[in-house]
């Protein structure tokens, strides 16, 4: 009951604070406060992953932390309880190389020229590097956990998807950066990071053929190995200089090795890719040449790891195993590939078994996790992951890979990747098993904050008409009339796709749909840090819009038109609108 | 080659085990595993092309641990022996191609500096290219992989023998010498390229291209110098002293200085050959072989005085300004005034028949049969250090072997098997058998993937599922070419021809 009063504030709060949003206004109330702190999920299957499923169990989080685990807990008097029947609770999943969160297209300066992949790349742009003391595409003073955007919408589309931690690296150039932990929630965008640095990646994508240094990849090769030695030597240097600086010519700093430097002394993870066997055995010499086997531990980590089916033996022979991030955007024939193209054996092979890789890495007990590689669409990331049960996998190791052994390979495990007392509450909450693909994922706990995840909408009906096309939104705000515009594309089904604009920014339609003349669409804009939806509901006459917009609770209605059709029209615009509280709209509690 | 019952008495029965023993030898699809080595092969009957002490008719080579170790008419076959009957067949060393590019994973060319010596071929070889399976296919067991001719002073080189199915790090010829590529005229100096907006890369000139590469040794020395003095001072006590940072680029020049690195220089006019031969002798360092040097007929003499190697085309002119002048008597002519001669590839296709392209210089300049032969197997041998292992068939020698059908200077002669180290890498009658089963397999597995894709279609087209995933092209494997592998140095296909073909 308590939880009912609970949100009963909230609501109220929310009121006050989406009116300010609204309004323009700078708000300076912040959401604290009215957030519930204790959870419990009750009577609910629990799988920790670091143990054996329970079955009829209780979690409880309180503060962002896992309290307590197992059947016959104390559930606190004030924790908002949910009942678990018919429910699978998960730790929340984790995607162990990505940039989520990071602001699309922030090419390094002088970073990597990405050309159209693969082909002759176009002449380099930027300044041109003339060798390896031009530093190209070398920026590892970059760190992911200082760029972050809350903006990103993968944020909460992971999310949604059950994802709760990243771990994100800038992209671009050979030495992009450094990589974060990151939970998919936080009202400031540093909010979010979990541990930073935890690792840099490395690449060796050449720059620009013939005009920009390393134009090859034995370029790239031997550049990077450059500034290892320059990096070992710089530290040296340094040293013997600090012992004595008198008559000798001081040693240059070097932003690259001061930074590098520092991360070798940390033993920081270095991330280097490998996706066919080729370049895994590269990747090995490459490890021992930078000696990064301590013979207890390894500061690395191979990803992309497709072909591990053919190296998983040789590499699991090893003492020290090295851990493999495992990209699950599987290889596949080109959409628009010549239908006449007879690929090689070999390609047609590597397609065939790159899903087995997971089985076989496990089999040689290498430590492996899944990344979404170039995977755009998270549910997609589990019928990926899905593909190498299917290969041969375990369904218990694909979830481990997702959960513990990220959390693990990047040295975490002690706050997350499990449900454990006293781990960071970061869980998915599902309907059935994670891999079933007629599984729902329910809701996602993220720092023990709940976030519901919704399939988006579907049309029950065939759409009388079409919405297609521009329209301008008129509504009246508290602080008067305000107008926005709107991007429609209708397919055929009814499922709408766009996009909104008002003074407050563009936001994308994530779920809508026209159901006759019914329609329903909603986005998702951050008020007060929270992302929150915005619900657009109303009937499509033809030519008209009319309804309401519904935010945390409270109403206010609008009228579209489309502007080509303005002239036409025959009042206004501006139609009056009134702002109401309305608790009986509810936002989503159980 | 047949597999005989050595022991008539026991007739089909060990045929057939032998020729179970053989099929289960090598695996000829791409990165399979590598043939197992038979401890001990006898070949007998066979025309025996010795190259070193010439041909032996019905003669016996006994392979023991990969190397030879008899040959001669009369040999008895050891217990154990896999014999086999080469009756009709000619033998002869293995083909090495003092000039190829195969094998390399991205550009040969690291073109963006004019002194890229800080790259090595070494770092990127690629053992699951084709072409390496297509030039054993050619009777090629021993290649130079060179790097590109963008640069005056180009990357590091490696010789590697062809020995498919092994990772990388099996390709390098155990002990022979690295190499370093460079390259004269045209090529460095950027006549025949640009690239639209980009600034030209120094030099532009032949002069530059000298001063380029004397810059180049004079950095080095002093490199070298810093690092004598470095030395000195640690020896004598000096705890203070600063060791001098590694310079990738510069350490191979000072292996050039040191005689620990064979310099491979791409030249075709006389003046740019003498230049070089001057600057090599100016710094003390020795140019090992000119490559292509299709001017060399002109100034055989001061090759020959110098000590250098010379590996050329066979009969390619007329595709640049500076190949007007060739002529396929180059090789020959060169041969007869002294020069340690090969003939060479510089190109995947072109390396599958070597064996012919040697046999022209007995039409064009009258070499020898064996001299000819020379010109593929012992020169490139001799060229790149590495005649006590490879380059003719005598005992002590790596087991590296062609078997043909004919004589291999014959515009008949067809390969029928392959041997590094006495292991069988190449079996044309294996290969052919295998043919229908990989063309089946391949098949299959498109068959799989189209109906894997409609199913995926299906279910993308039910109403509402509009996934956003699949979208993108997904992840190829690293298999595909590109396009700076095209020979620019030779003439080909109009269809071909890049703006930027990496230079040769």
């Amino acid at each position: 009951m308590r939880s009912v009063l609970a949100r009963q504030c909230l609501r109220a709060l929310a009121f006050a604070v989406t009116l300010l949003a609204l309004l323009g206004a700078a708000p300076q109330i912040g959401a604290q406060g009215g957030e519930p702190q204790y959870f419990a999920i009750r009577g609910a299957k629990i799988v920790p992953v670091s143990g054996p499923p329970l079955e009829n169990a209780t979690v409880v989080m309180a503060h962002g932390v896992i309290k307590a685990i197992g059947k016959d807990i104390a559930i606190p008097p004030d924790a908002w309880i949910i009942e678990g029947k018919g429910l699978v609770v998960y730790p929340g999943l984790f995607d162990s190389f990505t940039d989520v969160g990071l602001p699309v297209a922030t090419p390094a300066p002088g970073g990597a020229n990405e050309g159209a992949g693969g082909g002759r790349r176009a002449p380099p742009t930027g300044e041109i590097s003339r060798g390896p003391e031009d530093r190209p595409g070398t920026t590892p003073w970059r760190s992911a956990a200082d760029e972050l955007t809350l903006s990103d919408k993968r944020i909460e589309s992971w999310r949604n998807g059950g994802f709760t931690t990243v771990v994100s690296a800038p992209k671009g150039g050979m030495f992009p950066g450094q990589a974060a932990v990151l939970d998919l929630a936080g009202e400031r965008a540093s909010e979010m990071v979990v541990k930073t640095p935890v690792a840099f990646p490395v690449s060796f994508e050449p720059r620009g053929g013939f005009g920009n240094f390393p134009g090859s990849l034995m370029g790239a090769l031997a550049y990077a190995h450059q500034v290892w030695i320059d990096t070992d030597w710089s530290a040296r240097a340094q040293a013997a200089y600090e012992k004595n600086p008198r008559g000798v010519a001081r040693p240059r700093y070097d932003r690259t090795e001061a930074v590098l430097g520092q991360a070798v002394e940390e033993h920081m993870l270095v991330l280097i890719p490998a996706n066919n066997s080729v370049q895994f055995r590269r990747a090995i010499e490459l490890m021992d040449l930078w000696q990064l086997d301590h013979g207890d531990h390894v500061d690395a980590v191979i990803y992309g790891g497709q072909m591990g089916y053919e190296v998983a033996g040789e590499i699991g022979a090893r003492k020290q195993k090295i851990p493999v991030l495992v990209n699950l955007k599987w290889p596949e024939r080109e959409k628009d590939a010549d239908p006449d193209e007879k690929p090689s054996l070999r390609t047609l092979r590597f397609r065939d078994k790159a899903p087995s890789s997971p089985a076989a890495l496990a089999k040689a007990g290498i430590p492996f996790a899944f990344y979404s590689g170039g995977i755009t669409a998270p549910k997609d990331i589990l019928k990926a992951a899905k593909k190498s049960i299917e290969a041969g996998l375990a369904p218990e190791a694909a979830l481990r890979a997702l959960t513990l052994t990220p959390a693990e390979i990047y040295r975490v495990a002690d706050r997350m990747g499990s449900i454990e007392t006293g781990k960071i509450a970061n869980l998915v909450v599902t309907d059935g098993d994670l891999f079933d693909e007629k599984t729902k994922i329910k809701m996602v706990f993220v720092d023990g904050k709940r976030f519901e995840s919704r399939e988006p909408e579907k049309p029950k009906d065939p759409p009388k008409g079409d919405m297609t096309g521009k329209w301008k939104l008129a509504y009246t705000t508290p602080d008067g009339p305000e107008e926005s515009t709107l991007d429609l594309d209708m397919a055929s089904d009814g499922t709408l796709t766009g996009t909104t604009t008002s003074k407050h920014g563009t936001a994308s339609i994530i779920s809508g749909y026209l159901s006759v003349d019914k329609f329903s669409f909603t986005i998702n804009i951050p008020i007060e840090g929270n992302p929150t939806d915005v619900v657009f509901t109303g009937t499509f006459d033809g030519s008209t819009l009319k309804g309401n917009i519904d935010v945390m609770g409270f109403s206010i209605e609008f009228k579209g038109i489309k502007p080509s059709s303005q002239a036409a029209a025959t009042s206004g615009s501006v139609i009056e609108g009134r702002a109401r509280s309305d608790s009986s709209v509810a936002g989503g509690a159980q | 080659m047949r597999i005989a019952s050595f022991e008539i008495l026991k007739p089909w029965r060990t045929a057939v085990v032998c020729l179970l023993c053989l099929f289960a030898l090598p695996c000829l699809t791409p990165a399979a595993a590598p043939p197992d080595a038979p401890p001990v092969i006898l070949i007998q009957n066979a025309t025996i092309l010795t190259v070193s002490h010439g041909t032996i008719e019905h003669g016996s080579i006994l392979i023991k641990d990969g190397k030879i170790a008899e040959v001669g008419t009369s040999i008895k076959a050891p217990k154990d022996a896999q014999v086999f009957d080469a009756a009709g067949q000619f033998v002869i060393p293995g083909i090495i191609d003092c000039h190829s590019h195969i094998a390399v994973d991205g550009s040969v060319n690291e073109g963006s500096v004019s002194v890229s010596s800080i790259v090595n071929i070494a770092d990127v070889l690629n053992p699951d290219d084709i072409d390496i399976y297509r030039d054993l296919a050619g009777g090629v067991t021993v290649a130079n992989v060179l790097h590109g001719s963008a640069n005056s002073i180009g990357g590091q080189t490696v010789v590697i023998k062809l020995r498919w199915g092994l990772p990388a790090s099996k390709l390098p010829f155990e002990g022979a010498v690295p190499g370093i590529k460079f390259a004269l005229g045209e090529n460095p100096k950027r006549s025949n390229f640009s690239i639209p907006g980009a600034t030209p890369r120094y030099p532009t000139t032949r002069m530059g291209v000298e001063e380029t590469i004397r810059t180049a040794f004079a950095e080095a020395r002093d490199y070298k110098k810093t690092w004598d003095d470095y030395d000195k001072r640690v020896s004598g006590g000096d705890k203070n002293a600063i060791p001098p940072r590694r310079d990738l680029r510069l350490d191979p020049l000072v292996e050039v200085l040191e005689g620990k690195r064979y310099v491979h220089a791409h030249c075709y006019r006389e003046d740019e050959i003498l230049m070089l031969l001057r600057v090599a002798k100016e710094f003390g360092f020795k140019v090992r072989t000119l490559q292509h040097v299709l001017e060399g007929y002109k100034v055989a003499d001061e090759i020959a005085a110098a000590g250098t190697g010379a590996s050329t085309f066979s009969d390619w002119w007329a595709y640049k300004v500076e190949a007007y002048d060739a002529i396929p008597y180059n090789a020959a002519i060169m041969t007869r005034r002294g020069v340690i001669v090969s003939v060479n590839s510089d190109d995947a296709e072109e390396a599958t028949h070597l064996n012919q392209e040697a046999a022209k210089t007995m039409k064009y300049g009258g070499l020898t049969h064996e001299e000819a032969l020379k010109l593929v197997t012992l020169n490139p041998a001799i060229q790149l250090g590495i005649d006590k292992r490879v380059g003719s068939i005598d005992v002590g020698k790596d087991a590296d072997l062609v078997v043909y059908n004919h004589d291999p200077l014959s515009a008949y002669a067809v390969v029928q098997e392959t041997l590094i180290d006495g292991r069988v890498y190449f079996d044309r009658k294996r290969d052919i058998s295998e043919r229908e089963a990989r063309e089946k397999e391949k098949k299959a597995l498109m068959e799989k993937e189209k109906k894997a894709e409609e199913k995926k279609k299906a279910e993308e087209k039910k109403p509402g599922a509009a996934g956003e995933g699949g979208k993108k092209a997904g992840a190829r494997p690293d298999e595909k070419k590109p396009e700076e592998k095209n020979p620019g140095d030779k003439p080909k296909a109009p269809q071909t021809v890049a703006v930027s073909g990496g230079a040769r």
